[in-house]
């Protein structure tokens, strides 16, 4: 049982202090005062939040393939060390995850590693090459809780049409990298003053919002559920503003952490070039990352989703054009989400958690999302007054590939439990 | 700080080795003065001034940085790499007698720099050096033929001299105590 | 003195570093009329030049002068495509360096390589080029020779005309030219211009009449044939009669005005051999300024020095 925390649960219309039973797998009961009757007593410290299980739905755990990045099992050890019981991982393994056998062998894997929940996502074409639809259905029914080309756009508009009718029929949802191909070529960073100082190829932010325009358009046409991933560009956020503003209610947004924490300086400074700031889509400029808080404050945005993304060091090592894109971001998400967004007074705790837990778990139609009696106890407990400092070579991932390292930041994950277990508990708080 | 030759002082040792120079050499013929940066330079000068007023001979002079010959640079670091000047030498210095001049004589590191310098640009006949104090404490085989002042020192102390062109005035100064 | 170990890029210079490398290349100009164009300055010592880049000029430029300050130099030329991965760039400086270089001079495809090896190993890294970002030894002799002509910097009218979007010489000169002074105008098509040219401090135009207009100098940028792929310009015949600069375009200068070219030229696409073979050009006098300030840079970061006797 957890006793006295502030429990914060959005769907539920929670935000007080209770207790919470947990017997066996699922959550018996939640109310004040509960009796103890046998149950082991884990006092939560005053000021921490009890939260439903934090959701990522968008991480890389690069296993098939890749293993030398990440696994799925440490993958997960990163993610429940992150606050998340759950992740929904990419398509983007070696092989692409086209077909149900791949969707089999990472929901085994993940069983074996017996951490966090992992949902696949399964890809829109086959090998993601964005000519011959995957076997969406035969995905679906494997476990394939949406379906994605990610790393790149669905380009054909036309199949973007038919993939969003075939799944909307599915009642499973489509997420877009949204990046015309032409435009973006082969830029490597944000187009604007600092790549232009530093002599790096450009990729506009109309690059993105171009597809998030084509794609919302497509999703009005067809009706069925759309998701913009990793959004960075205030034309994307503006589109989706708009969208919503005339009444669409079946597009869906998320934005990452690096894309509301940094700009395009972090280029610059403190390192220059440095590849772990180098990620797809880019940091762009502070017009870019204020649109995202305010989209986040607002309710545009539904989502923040961290992609994920490891990449060993030896790839990283190399001069910046030659780097891979992208940065981990499983164990940065909650101090930072907390430091820059809660404490900065940008949103309140309940929206914070919104963003995390409920949202995202509605937007793929996953369970989860809020600590309803009979659901399974899948909880998350934040310090969020902890001061915690990011130290990249102590992260579970395998990979270290992150900008944050050194950061001292206030806000940190106390313990996360999945299905009744605690699967981790941060022995320092 | 102690002066140890005054203006009047210097300019009559500079006419004494001028007299010095066409004693020995027997005239200007085939005389080039080549004065070391920075103050070798304006006493070169002023000795070609002198010979032209008692010869009547013009005697070519040239300017000669010797930085990038030195043996000291890169050894140890102190702090910036010293500023190199233009050299500029605009006479063929082949079967000349050089007369090499330099403000102070001390290790006689500089002039053997000199040295390496001036075989590059050609082969003279001879060369002659040409000092306007000798403060001793030779650390190579190196003598001056002419010298304006004999200065015993003690390596703790510093000799300066100071130019009207360079510095505004004309005056030797010792600094420092000899123990 | 160079306050840094390394030299990247002109936008880590201030003015007086500048002065100080122009002031010493001055001094090396001289050595190239000895007879003897030698001096020992730089005996015993090591520089690799590593050229990721197939360049002769820069190239040989910095091998005579390294030659004539009697360094040790070995040139290593690699040729390296975007899709063959082999070594890769940390590996084949760290194993160089197994060969205890003092300095490494490297051009390389790719933006901030130099600060990369600058970052995490241990010779002296001059940056001979890196992919569009900045080639300042080029920006260096440009200053040198236009102050030999001139004899200053600010205040001068300087126009520079052509792929300003992928140039580094480009970067590297309006670093330079601002820091020390001068009113620098830019003019490409608005294909290739760079993203917030103005913010670089500079005036862009897409009319070289108005560019070259009273200018005190005008530096013509190579545009690459392979620039009408990706859509930038429809053809150099275009090219050349939209911005090419003609004997006409040159009257509109000032009488004393210098013409000047990085290189190498496409005759008759940015230039026209008239004006590049004329009165006013100095092209090769930008070439030969090219050792002597090389040397000067060679010198300056050899650093470690004795006391002045």
């Amino acid at each position: 049982m957890l006793k006295g925390g502030r429990v914060v649960d959005p769907a539920a219309g929670r935000d007080g202090e209770f207790d919470v039973l947990v017997e066996g797998d699922r959550i018996a009961r939640i109310g004040k005062s509960l009796p103890a009757d046998g149950a082991e007593v884990i006092e939560i410290k005053p000021g921490w939040i009890v939260a439903p299980g934090l959701i990522d739905i968008h991480v890389h755990l690069r296993e098939p393939g890749q293993e030398h990045k990440e696994t799925i099992a440490t993958g997960a050890a990163s993610a429940v060390a992150g606050g998340f019981t759950a992740v929904a991982c990419m398509p983007n393994t070696d092989p692409v995850n086209d077909h149900p056998g791949i969707t089999e062998l990472i929901l085994r894997r993940a069983a074996t590693a017996g951490l966090a929940r992992v949902y696949p996502i399964g890809a829109v074409s086959i090998g993601s090459k964005g000519e011959q639809m995957a076997e969406l259905g035969a995905q679906k029914a494997a476990g394939c809780v949406a379906f994605t080309d990610d790393g790149r756009p669905v380009a054909s508009a036309l199949l973007m049409r038919r993939a969003l009718e075939y799944a909307g029929m599915l009642g499973v949802p489509i997420v877009d990298h949204c990046e015309d191909p032409s435009l973006k070529g082969d830029g490597v960073a944000h187009e604007g003053f600092v790549a232009s100082r530093l002599g790096l190829r450009g990729i506009p932010g109309v690059a993105e919002s171009i597809m998030v325009e084509r794609d919302i358009a497509l999703a009005e046409l067809t009706g069925g559920p759309y998701h913009v991933c990793h959004m960075s560009a205030r034309q994307s956020l503006r589109a989706v503003a708009a969208a919503k503003a005339r009444g669409v209610t079946n597009v869906t947004c998320e934005v990452a952490p690096h894309h509301f924490v940094l700009t395009d300086e972090a280029l610059e400074s403190p390192i220059r070039y440095d590849t772990n700031v180098k990620m797809n889509p880019p940091l762009r400029e502070a017009a870019d990352r204020d649109a995202m808080l305010q989209g986040l404050a607002d309710g545009t945005v539904d989502v923040i989703a961290t992609d994920h993304a490891p990449h060993h060091a030896d790839e990283k090592l190399v001069e910046f054009d030659r780097a891979p894109f992208g940065i981990v971001g499983l164990e940065t998400c909650v101090p930072l989400v907390f430091d820059r967004l809660v404490h900065a007074g940008r949103i309140g705790v309940r929206r914070a958690i919104e963003l995390l837990s409920p949202n995202p778990a509605r937007v793929f139609r996953l369970p989860g999302g809020t600590l309803a009696e009979g659901a399974a106890a899948d909880v998350t407990v934040i310090a969020p007054d902890a001061p915690v400092t990011i130290r990249a070579a102590a992260l579970r991932s395998k990979s270290k590939n992150t900008p944050f390292d050194g950061w001292q930041l206030r806000g940190g994950v106390a313990a996360t439990i999945v299905g009744g277990r605690i699967v981790y508990r941060n022995e320092a708080l | 700080m102690p002066q140890v030759m005054d203006a009047d002082r210097m300019a009559r040792a500079l006419t004494r080795i001028a007299h010095e120079i066409l004693e020995r050499n027997r005239g200007t013929s085939d005389l080039a003065l080549v004065g070391i940066r920075t103050r070798g330079v304006p006493l070169a000068r002023r000795i070609a001034h002198s010979l032209k007023d008692i010869n009547q001979g013009d005697v070519p002079t040239g300017a000669l940085d010797i930085t990038l010959y030195r043996d000291d640079l890169m050894r140890h670091a102190v702090g910036p790499q010293p500023l190199v000047r233009r050299t500029e030498i605009p006479f063929s210095i082949d079967d000349k007698r050089i007369l090499l001049v330099d403000d102070v004589l001390y290790t006689g590191r500089t002039i053997r720099s000199a040295l390496d310098a001036l075989i590059d640009f050609g082969r003279p006949r001879s060369i002659q050096l040409i000092v306007l104090v000798d403060r001793g404490h030779r650390e190579l085989p190196i003598k001056a033929d002419y010298v304006g002042k004999n200065l015993p020192t003690s390596p703790k102390q510093s000799v300066q001299v100071r130019l009207q062109e360079i510095d505004g005035e004309d005056e030797v100064l010792l600094q420092g105590d000899a123990a | 003195m160079l306050k840094s170990r390394h030299l990247l890029g002109i936008a880590d210079l201030e003015p007086e570093e500048i002065g100080l490398v122009l002031d010493t290349a001055e001094a090396m100009k001289e050595i190239a009329a000895r007879p003897i164009k030698k001096v020992p300055t730089l005996r015993g010592r090591t520089v690799v030049n590593l050229f990721f880049e197939p360049s002769t000029r820069t190239r040989t430029s910095f091998e005579v002068a390294e030659k004539r300050l009697s360094a040790d130099t070995l040139s290593i030329a690699i040729a390296q495509s975007s899709v063959t991965k082999g070594e890769t760039l940390l590996d084949t400086v760290r194993n160089l360096e197994a060969m205890a270089p003092d300095m490494i001079v490297i051009r390389h495809a790719s933006a901030g390589a130099p600060h990369l090896l600058a970052r995490l190993c241990r010779s002296v890294i001059i940056n001979a080029g890196d992919g569009m970002h900045e080639h300042p030894t080029q920006a260096l002799l440009d200053a040198f020779t236009i102050r030999e002509h001139k004899k200053r910097l600010d205040g001068l009218k300087v126009a520079i005309v052509g792929d300003l979007l992928h140039s580094r010489v480009l970067r590297s000169n309006v670093h330079l030219l601002n820091r020390m002074g001068a009113d620098v105008w830019t003019c490409a098509p608005a294909t290739l211009m760079p993203p917030d040219l103005a913010r670089f401090g500079v005036r862009p135009t897409t009319s070289i009449d108005e560019a070259v207009d009273g200018a005190d100098v005008v530096m013509m940028l190579r545009i690459q044939h392979e620039r009408m792929h990706g859509h930038f310009i429809p053809s150099t015949r275009e090219y050349f009669a939209l911005f090419g600069l003609t004997p006409e375009r040159v009257r509109r200068a000032k009488a004393d005005v210098i013409i000047m070219h990085p290189g190498p030229m496409n005759r008759g696409v940015e230039i026209d051999s008239e004006v590049a073979d004329g009165p006013y050009s100095v092209i090769l006098e930008q070439v030969a300024n090219g050792v002597a300030v090389r040397m000067a840079v060679l010198y300056l970061l050899a650093g470690q020095e004795g006391e002045a006797d």
